[in-house]
């Protein structure tokens, strides 16, 4: 069972943002993450296939019901929300757009917060939408830590923007940075 | 005081869905729990109420409150043609399939508002298989069966419908099948003469006929693994010798009983066929 968990959610400008991300985690990171970039149904290949390529942990496309397992990676596939079913367990839904978008970040962090409570770690990257604050706000809420990057090295500053302005971000990180405070966490989550 | 085993909100669902259960039967307790926390919230969200047990009082003595809750739990979101690629599969690797037999049976089981049976339909008829086919659509939700049944969608849905026919590798015109009118379109009424719209609950009802081609896409990801082998092993025994079950593209029968009984036809697009 996976004790803790990172959610991150990414549009616009998330792929070199993502890379990047993964890369300094490097292969050793050891918790689940589970990730909701913006795209549209059937563009989850080519976003799997840049991040199989660049990740030193193993990256899959997220299947319904799927049991999430340590030092990997999982992508919400294009027309589906991607939520947290159990501590063990992804799952998806088709449920309405939520910003517009279908995958939704708000859907996936709210669903993390209900199962991971203090136990979770949530970062938004780079986009152009305000998918990510109320999740933010859910995560804070339920006792976890959020992260995200900074409006003024990110790619498109607006969801990171939108979700500073809702007074729950913890850490506002240059995306390196990111990278060095998620393994900090890891430990102290883990313990 | 000692660490509680479970946290309020687990506890508290736990008592509104029994809560339900007792008065009117419906056991939400076997949907998925993610899905079913986002409702939950919606309605504490409607309501204006903090907690969760909150909703007890309401759901159990006001009727159309509950009754709301049970049309929210139906999720219609469809399209023509979802997943073109799938239809095209299909088209590719299953109609030759059908060609062979005499009369071909296809149920849908949770068909929403109808596209993907009206999808269907077309595909069959580009095909030359239409009339000897008998198209099943069946869904729990009265509203969207009604709303099935008449054909009529959006004209603003058009274009992506349009998009998605020809990926999934239709020929001609997706308007050729039905008629405009100011701000809908209504598909030709010989499409629906060879569709059959009922009503059917996966949870409740029983087996459906020998069918030749099931499709239950993006209805199972609403279901907890318990009930979602228990709705695929009616899925099963639904099936003719050597029937032919679609699920969801992302969906799965790798975790449930009937896996070993059915081989792949299309990997990918999660087509499967009974074997011998
Ligand atoms: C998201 S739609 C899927 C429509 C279509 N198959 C598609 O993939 O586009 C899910 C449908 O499943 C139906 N459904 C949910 N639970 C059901 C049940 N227990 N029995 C029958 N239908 C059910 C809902 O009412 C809804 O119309």
């Amino acid at each position: 069972m996976a004790r803790s968990l990172v959610v991150i959610g990414a549009s616009a400008g998330g792929l070199s943002a993502l890379e990047s991300l993964l890369n300094e985690l490097g292969k050793n990171f050891s918790l689940p993450i589970v990730v909701t970039k913006h795209l549209a149904s059937g563009d989850e290949e080519g976003l799997h296939k840049v991040l199989s390529k660049t990740s030193p942990m193993e990256v899959s496309i997220a299947c319904d019901k799927q049991p999430m397992e340590r030092n990997h990676v999982y992508l919400a596939p294009g027309g589906y929300h991607l939520q947290i079913e159990d501590k063990d367990t992804l799952s998806l839904s088709v449920d309405e757009q939520v910003c517009h978008s279908r995958p939704s970040v708000d859907v996936l962090f709210q669903s993390a917060a209900d199962v991971f409570g203090k136990k979770l770690l949530g970062v938004v990257l780079t986009g152009a939408n305000r998918d990510g604050a109320e999740g933010i706000k859910a995560i804070k809420q339920a006792g976890g830590v959020t992260v995200v990057q900074n409006p003024e090295t990110s790619e498109v500053p607006i969801m990171p923007k939108s979700a500073i302005s809702t007074g729950c971000v913890d850490y506002i990180l240059d995306l390196n940075d990111i990278a060095i405070c998620l393994k900090d966490l890891e430990f102290k989550l883990e313990k | 005081m000692t660490e509680p085993r479970e946290t309020d909100q687990d506890f508290e669902l736990k008592l509104l869905l029994t809560a339900v259960e007792e008065k009117y039967g419906y056991e939400f307790g076997s949907y998925a729990r993610a899905s079913l926390m986002r409702r939950v919230r919606r309605h504490m969200q409607m309501s204006g109420v903090e907690h969760i047990s909150d909703l007890i009082p309401l759901f159990l003595h006001d009727e159309s409150a509950f009754a709301a809750f049970v049309k929210d739990m139906s999720v219609v979101v469809t399209e023509m043609f979802r997943n073109p690629d799938f239809f095209k599969s299909l088209r590719e690797n299953i109609v030759p399939i059908l060609k062979t037999y005499p009369f071909i049976k296809v149920w849908h089981a949770g068909c929403a508002s109808g596209q993907e049976a009206y999808s269907m339909a077309i595909l069959l008829d580009e095909e030359g298989l239409l009339d000897r086919c008998q198209i099943y659509a069946t869904d729990f939700n009265d509203q969207a069966l009604r709303h099935a049944k008449t054909g009529i969608y959006p004209e603003e849905d058009m274009a992506l419908y349009e998009e998605n026919y020809r990926q999934a590798g239709g020929t001609k015109e997706l308007s050729k099948y039905c008629h405009r009118g100011y701000d809908s379109v209504k598909f030709n009424g010989r499409l629906a003469e060879h569709i059959t719209f009922a009503n059917h609950n996966l949870v409740t009802d029983g087996v459906f006929g020998e069918m030749n081609l099931i499709l239950c896409r993006n209805v199972l990801i609403y279901f907890n693994q318990d009930l979602q082998n228990r709705v695929l092993q009616l899925l099963f025994d639904s099936l003719c010798s050597r029937g032919i079950l679609c699920i969801g593209k992302r969906e799965n029968i790798q975790f449930s009983s009937i896996g070993d009984q059915l081989e792949v036809a299309d990997r990918n697009q999660k087509i499967y066929r009974k074997k011998i």
